[in-house]
């Protein structure tokens, strides 16, 4: 289990200006598992999760991401929109970012854009009608159902995403995100905001993600029951430290943890830190 | 649906309004001043204008909040009854194709009436530059207010490469929408971290920079005095002229200046429609997919792995070219050009027919340069009046229909049906 890592962390840092965000981080994803990311308000998980998907350049250290073939790449040189065009990282928002105004399908098809880029020989081909790119958007818009599908939306494809209902738009842009075919998911806290019977059918379709489909995921989230039902692997922030990994059973006992999000002061948190070391 | 204001909330916007306008024209127009006979200061007071002024504010403020009631854009859904919906769903599907008709008729119709055929050429020019702004603003929504630099480029490319290598207007035409969709590139470049106010600024600035560049380099483009003997467009080789291998002679009838007119009414006709047809085949393409989604939400874009840098530029490239099109025309049409036709009044007068006509309509886009321009010529009589009506009809519009005259936008791809959707939830693109 050790070996097969598809995201590697090695000392992440990130400072603005003279806040300290992240610091010395360091933690692992193993390859067709679910890893969480948790922690309390303000602990900088999404801070990492911006530096491991472009949208911010790390301070220090390195993040690693080695595909099936054993290729391997530096994310942290990587900027912007290559992370996930080359790397094959996608992502979704804390707050949904859809194209409102553009309908499910046509979300989905976006996605696709370097791909049907490709296939429509960067326009040309496609301005003239041939069936080379015809053949390749219909492909496209075929991939675009079955994910409508898997989402149970797919009566609603022709909708604008704008007027979805909000359990809908969360799971629209988890679908969004995968119609980019990408190696690593990254999800930033994908039960915000869903009731009970949302965030179970959220955690199957997550499940289904991995044993199915063999994406490996990494998520943030504060939904306790969604992230010890379905996390193999967990890693708990604080203050822009690791505090404690392990799996969910390690981590639900771990003192250090509880204190985190009992919200105890410091000396309480060192001394329950030196009583569990 | 909000519930409408009632009486007295009505009365109070029109008494702020009413207040307003006696201050400001208490001095503008209440005191009246002048030099008198010996240089010093005369005035006296006009409080019955003044009055009259500020009633009339007041009972307009009252209309104005009554139309917005009835026909404003919170009522209007609920207030039309559904058969007349359908009836005008089933015109809206009809509009485009007779007003094409129409279009393509009007040489016919119209032959002897040279007044007409050269407004109806006007229209199309700036029907087709609304088309090429539209990829940038309506498309890709990145506030463009330096259009009319492109346009610029394209007349002076033709232009010049006419007038000193001889080069023939089918050959220049190609190049004077490669030329300017290279400056659009060359705009694009440093605006690209631009966004909103900040964006329109730097295009703001663009046009004007071009406009200085050939208003100063005298040896090139002839500075104010502009180029003049511009040679007129040929029908594939046949001059449109009196001479003996004239297109008149050629075709055996008798030589009228209208034939040069009506095929100047088709080339403008074929260059808009040629816009068009390339606007919507892209916008089902990955690449006009990218623009809208661009407009919707950038971040998103590029957390898709959808480059930003390279979407942006082929918007900004594609509705450059589109206008160095337009600028060839009017180049060819005129035979003389000067810096004087590229001011920034152009820029905002084809960026008013885009935001008029529902940004990124096509139909919507025709029928504002129509109205526009159209009005402009329409309201020509009231002479002074002119703009003053003119302004007052566009504050009207654009109450009524505060996302332009055709806002929805139609969906690209669909699975059973395409629905249009409501301008609600499209987003204007924050540049």
């Amino acid at each position: 289990m050790s070996g097969d890592k598809i995201l590697n962390v090695d000392r992440l840092a990130m400072r603005f200006g003279g806040i300290v965000a992240v610091q010395d981080l360091s933690f692992s994803a193993t390859r067709k598992q679910i890893t969480a990311l948790i922690g309390p308000n303000g602990a900088g998980k999404t801070t990492v999760f911006n530096c491991i998907t472009g949208f911010y350049k790390p301070s220090g250290g390195a993040i690693r991401l080695t595909h099936d073939d054993g290729r391997t790449i530096a994310l942290e040189r990587l900027n912007d929109f290559r992370i996930a065009k080359q790397a094959k990282v996608a992502r979704t928002f804390q707050n949904i970012r859809l194209f409102p105004g553009m309908t499910a399908l046509e979300n989905l098809m976006v996605a696709q854009h370097n791909a049907l880029m490709r296939a429509s020989g960067f326009t040309l081909l496609g301005l003239v009608g041939a069936p080379v790119y015809r053949e390749a958007e219909k492909r496209a818009i075929d991939l675009a159902t079955d994910w409508l599908k898997r989402v149970n939306l797919l009566d609603r494809a022709d909708d604008a995403a704008g007027n979805f209902a909000y359990g809908d738009q969360r799971r629209l842009e988890i679908a969004r995100a995968m119609c980019t075919e990408p190696a690593l998911l990254c999800l930033d806290e994908p039960a915000a905001g869903l009731n009970a019977r949302e965030s179970a059918a959220l955690s199957e379709l997550l499940l289904s993600i991995r044993d199915e489909l063999g994406t490996s995921i990494l998520l943030i989230e504060h939904d306790m029951s969604v992230v010890m039902e379905i996390s193999d692997h967990i890693v708990v922030m604080d203050h822009g430290v690791k505090i404690a990994e392990g799996t969910p059973r390690e981590v639900r006992d771990d003192p250090k943890v509880i204190a985190a999000y009992l919200g105890a002061d410091e000396e309480e948190a060192a001394a329950v830190m030196e009583g569990g070391s | 649906m909000k519930a409408k204001p009632g009486v007295p909330s009505i009365l109070k916007t029109a008494f702020v309004n009413a207040l307003i306008a006696l201050v400001l024209f208490s001095l503008m127009v209440g005191i009246r001043t002048e030099a008198g006979a010996s240089g010093q200061l005369t005035y006296w007071t006009r409080f019955g204008e003044l009055a009259s002024l500020v009633a009339a504010v007041f009972g307009g403020s009252i209309v104005i909040e009554l139309l917005r009631q009835w026909i404003g854009p919170s009522g209007a859904e609920k207030l039309v009854p559904p058969a007349v919906k359908s009836g005008m769903s089933f015109i809206g599907r009809y509009v485009a194709p007779a007003l094409l008709i129409f279009t393509l008729l009007v040489p016919v119709i119209f032959y002897n009436q040279r007044y007409i055929l050269d407004l109806a050429i006007l229209v199309l020019t700036y029907v087709m530059l609304g088309w090429g702004l539209n990829v940038v603003v309506g498309l890709a929504g990145l506030l463009d207010l330096g259009y009319v630099a492109f346009y610029a480029v394209g007349a002076y490319s033709y232009a010049l490469l006419a007038t000193n290598f001889g080069w023939s207007f089918w050959v220049c035409l190609p190049l004077a929408g490669i030329l300017a969709a290279f400056w659009g590139v060359l705009l694009g470049f440093p605006v690209l971290r631009l966004r909103g106010d900040y964006l329109a600024i730097v295009t703001l600035a663009f046009g004007e920079i071009i406009r200085l560049v050939i208003i100063n380099w005298q040896e090139l483009t002839g500075g104010p005095n502009g180029v003049s003997g511009i040679p007129r467009p040929s029908f594939f080789g046949i001059p449109l002229d009196n001479s003996d291998d004239g297109l008149a002679a050629w075709l055996h009838i008798e030589y009228s200046t209208t034939h040069r007119i009506v095929f100047l009414f088709y080339l403008i006709l074929a260059l808009a429609l040629l816009t068009n047809w390339a606007t919507i085949r892209l916008r089902r393409l990955p690449i006009g997919r990218a623009w809208e989604a661009l407009r919707e939400d950038e971040v998103a874009c590029r957390a898709l792995g959808i480059n930003t840098t390279t979407t942006k530029l082929t918007a900004f490239a594609t509705g450059a070219m589109f206008g160095g099109f337009a600028g060839a025309f009017f180049a060819t049409r005129q035979g003389f050009i000067s810096p004087e036709s590229f001011t920034f009044q152009e820029s905002a007068l084809v960026l008013a027919i885009v935001v008029l006509g529902g940004m990124g309509s096509q139909l919507g886009v025709a029928l504002a340069a129509l109205t526009m321009i159209g009005g402009f010529e329409l309201f020509r009589s009231l002479e002074t009046y002119r703009m003053l009506v003119f302004g007052m009809a566009m504050v009207l519009i654009m109450i009524w229909r505060p996302r332009g005259l055709i806002g929805h936008r139609a969906p690209t791809v669909y699975l059973t049906k395409a629905q249009a959707i409501s301008s609600d939830l499209v987003k204007e693109g924050h540049g």
